[in-house]
Order: C-alpha cells, then structure tokens, then sequence
C-alpha cells in the first residue's frame, strides 16, 4: 500500500526502502525521537520528504490531493486533541471535516463501545480523563471508515489491561474490514500481540548517530 | 455667547497640561515606572497635533487632488506599519503583505462609499472632508484588525495541535481553521459594536463634541455622528473579513501542511 524509497526528512530519517503492506497491522517502535511520528506523517502527507518518493496505491503522494488522502489514510495524534463540546460532537467532528454522512447514534455508540468509553453522548468531552480521551479519538477515527489508519501511540494512556482490551478490540474491526493499519508502540507486548509486521526504526534509518530528535 | 466658540489663549491651553503634572505626580507617588512615557507622550501629542494643524491649513486653503491622494497613501502606510508594531508576535512576511492589502482595500471601499454615496461634496478630492473621514475610517479599521490579527496568530500558536488533528482527519486548511477564524473576525469588530451601544449615553464621540463646540447644530452633528460610526463600523468589517478570509491561508502550504 505504501512504499517509501530513498527518503531523507530533515536530519531525523534516512533510509532507502520501506514497504507497508495492505490489510496487514504494521507495528513501529524505536526510542523516542527516533523519528516514528515523522515517518506516519510522511505517509499522509502532513510532511513532504526532502528527497525520495512515497507512493500510495502506486501513486506518488505528492501528486495527489492531500485533504482527500487524508481522508483515506487517518492518523491520530499520540497527544489526543479533543474539540469543544460533547463526546457526540468529537465522535462525529472526522466526519464532519471530511464531508461524510453522519450515521444515527446507535453507530456511534457503538465506536465508543469498541474502544471499551462508556459515557454517553452528551458528556463534556473536556471534563473526560486523558485514558479516555485517547479512546475517544481512536472511536473517532474508527468511525471515518478509512482504508488506512496510522496511529501514533494509541494506548500510551491507558494501563496495560485496558490497553490490550482496547487495541485487540479495535484491530479485530479493522481487520474484519480488510483495513491496514500503521501503529506506533513502546509497548513490546503490543507489538509481540498484534503485528503482522514489526518494523524497527532503528534498523532501517540511517540518520548519523548521536542525532536525535522528538519528531 | 450663543453659537460662538471661545478662543483658547496660550495661557489657558498651558494650563491644562496641568492634568499631566497631576498624573505624573501620582505615577510617582505609586512608584509606577512611567513618567518617561507619559513625557514623551504628551510631547509627541503636542508636536504632532501643532504640525498637523498646520498642514491642515495649508491644504485647506491650497486643494488639490494630488495633495489629498498623498496624504491618504501616508495615512494607509501609517496605519499599516502600526498594525505590525502593535502586533506581539513575529508575522511572516506573506501575513504582513495580507495586512497591508486588507487594511487598503477595506478602508478604500468604505472611503469611496460613504463620501461619495453618503456625504456627496464636491470637488471628490475636498480636503476638508476627505482627511478627517479618512482618519476616522483608516483609524478604526487599522484597531480592528490589529485585534484580528493578534487574535489569528495567537489562536494559530495555541491550537497548533487541534488544526493539525483537524487536518489529519481529513479537513480542508478552510474547515480546520473556521472556528479561528470566527473568533478572530468577533474579537475584531466587537469593540466596535461595543462602542455604538454606548453611545449619546455613555459617551459623547470625539467627532460630534468638537462639532457642537464650533458652534454646529447637535441635530446636525448628530446626523454626521450617525453616518460616521456606520461607516467605521463598515470599514473595520471590510478590512477584518479580507484579513481573515486570507491572513489564516498563510499558515498552511499549497500542500494543505502546517507551515
């Protein structure tokens, strides 16, 4: 689905080849600042490489409309941003952006129900711990119905049992529907779990050493 | 008495730099650290006003278009280059060209609609109408959009994160910065709203004192008053909504990134 060659962003990531296969659960870890949030926003195209070339379906990333492959390949922030207004407002703020058909409230309970967030629709999103505001913005993207989803630490909130509650629940939806699925962790045991595909940022990035940066 | 002003003397102009002594004594009784500026302020008032005064004249009794087109353009620079040192945060260089375009625009439009639709003088170039109006006009227009523009950028640094979430599920730089973008354009034209609510009760403005001190009829200092403040409020709109519509454009590429 994604194949990344020659990239070299900023003096943070540098590899020759990178491929990211559809439908499978790919699963990043590196130490911190090793550049795994940059790397997920090469592929939706928050950043643009330096050099090389991300394609997407074949396509180079660059020649397509950015808000619309957006649109397909979701990514959440590791820091959850939570919108003014209720849970239902969050829920449905993706959908919004993104011109697509609200669905009645029993789908949306139901989103909010894989990610384990038992509140209803109309609670102050803000007044919600930040365990569940992290559950509240993967229901989110969960909802979008995307083709890929790139998630930057997606449980780092929650305890270990929660966690994996969390994760299996969503990536069994995601699976069902054929999506794939780029997920960052420092969790070994998510990784051990979950991955179809381990890939090691420390393994494949060239950047010189002693170089790190949060990113 | 009646319909006549009285003359200010020298003597009784000086005496009401009495109101600066008094001020200054009291920063300094406080221990507030201003006396500087307040010197510097009154002087820079008194030196401007006695030199615009004397500009004033001369092109009152010398009008010509090429002289009020001139001071029109010093007045927009002026305008221009206040909004930037008012302005706390670093603008980039695309955002002040914005700045500049929709503080001209805006106060140029409402300039040509309320002289020449509104007040109708002639000859178009009338010095006594045109650069008190324009001052008016290019003044309020320049405080609203200095609000606005605070308002953006800070709103820009603070939310950094949520626009970037916005994008990321898939919104367009428009629909992610929306909400911004309404608030700067609200926190811009309120003061303005603000001040017409006010207005005849809590205040009487500068413009319709200085009339009915010269001796013009309240009825018809009112009907200036009126017609003023309608178009200040249509200038600071035009300029704002121009700002805003392509200020937050500057903070996103033409790949729909975060600058």
């Amino acid at each position: 689905m994604f194949e990344l060659t020659k990239i070299v962003y900023k003096d943070i990531l540098r590899f020759d080849e990178l491929t990211i296969e559809k439908g499978k659960v790919s699963i990043l870890t590196g130490e911190s600042g090793s550049g795994k949030t940059t790397l997920l926003k090469l592929l939706n195209h928050m950043i643009t490489p330096d050099e090389g070339t991300v394609l997407y379906n074949g396509e180079d990333v660059k020649a397509l409309n950015p808000v619309l492959h957006r649109r397909n390949v979701v990514m959440l922030q590791q820091m959850p941003a939570i919108f003014p207004g209720t849970v239902k407002d969050n829920l449905i703020a993706g959908l919004a952006f993104s011109e697509k058909t609200v669905p009645a409230d029993a789908e949306l309970e139901e989103a909010l129900h894989t990610v384990y967030l038992k509140k209803p629709l109309e609670t102050k999103a803000g007044g919600l711990s930040g365990g569940e505001k992290q559950r509240l913005a993967l229901a989110r993207v969960l909802l979008m119905d995307a083709e890929a989803y790139l998630l930057d630490e997606p449980s780092s909130a929650l305890d270990d049992e929660t966690a994996d509650e969390v994760i299996s629940s969503f990536l069994n939806k995601a699976k069902k529907k054929h999506k794939t699925v780029v997920m960052v962790t420092h969790s070994k045991r998510i990784a051990a779990h979950y991955a179809d595909v381990n890939i090691l940022l420390k393994e494949i990035n060239q950047k010189k050493r002693g170089q790190s940066h949060e990113g | 008495m009646k319909d006549k002003i009285i003359d200010i003397t020298l003597w009784q102009l000086l005496s009401a730099y009495l109101f600066i002594v008094i001020l200054t004594v009291i920063v300094r009784w406080r221990g507030i650290a201003r006396e500087k500026e307040i010197v510097i302020g009154t002087l820079r008032m008194t030196i401007q006003l006695v030199l615009a005064g004397y500009v004033l004249t001369y092109l009152f009794k010398h009008p010509h278009p090429v002289l009020t087109v001139l001071i029109l353009a010093l007045m927009e620079a002026f305008a221009v280059y206040n909004v930037f040192k008012r302005i706390k945060h670093e603008l980039s260089a695309e955002l002040r060209k914005v700045v500049a375009v929709s503080m001209i625009a805006g106060t140029l439009i409402s300039l040509l609609l309320f002289n020449y639709v509104v007040i109708q003088f002639t000859p178009w170039y009338e010095p006594r109408y045109v650069i008190p109006i324009a001052g008016m006009i290019i003044g309020n227009a320049m405080t609203g959009v200095s609000l606005g523009v605070n308002h953006l950028v800070e709103g820009m640094e603070k939310q950094k994160d949520l626009i970037e979430a916005a994008l990321m599920l898939g919104a367009s730089p428009k629909a992610a910065s929306k909400e911004l973008v309404d608030r700067a354009f609200d926190s811009a034209i309120l003061p303005t709203i603000n001040s017409m609510v006010g207005m005849g009760i809590v205040f009487l403005p500068g413009m319709m004192t200085g009339q009915i001190l010269s001796g013009i009829s309240p009825v018809t200092a009112i009907e200036y008053q009126i017609a003023i403040m309608l178009g200040i409020a249509g200038s600071v709109a035009f300029s704002v909504i121009i700002f805003a519509q392509y200020g937050y454009r500057t903070f996103f590429n033409e790949r729909a990134q975060l600058k």
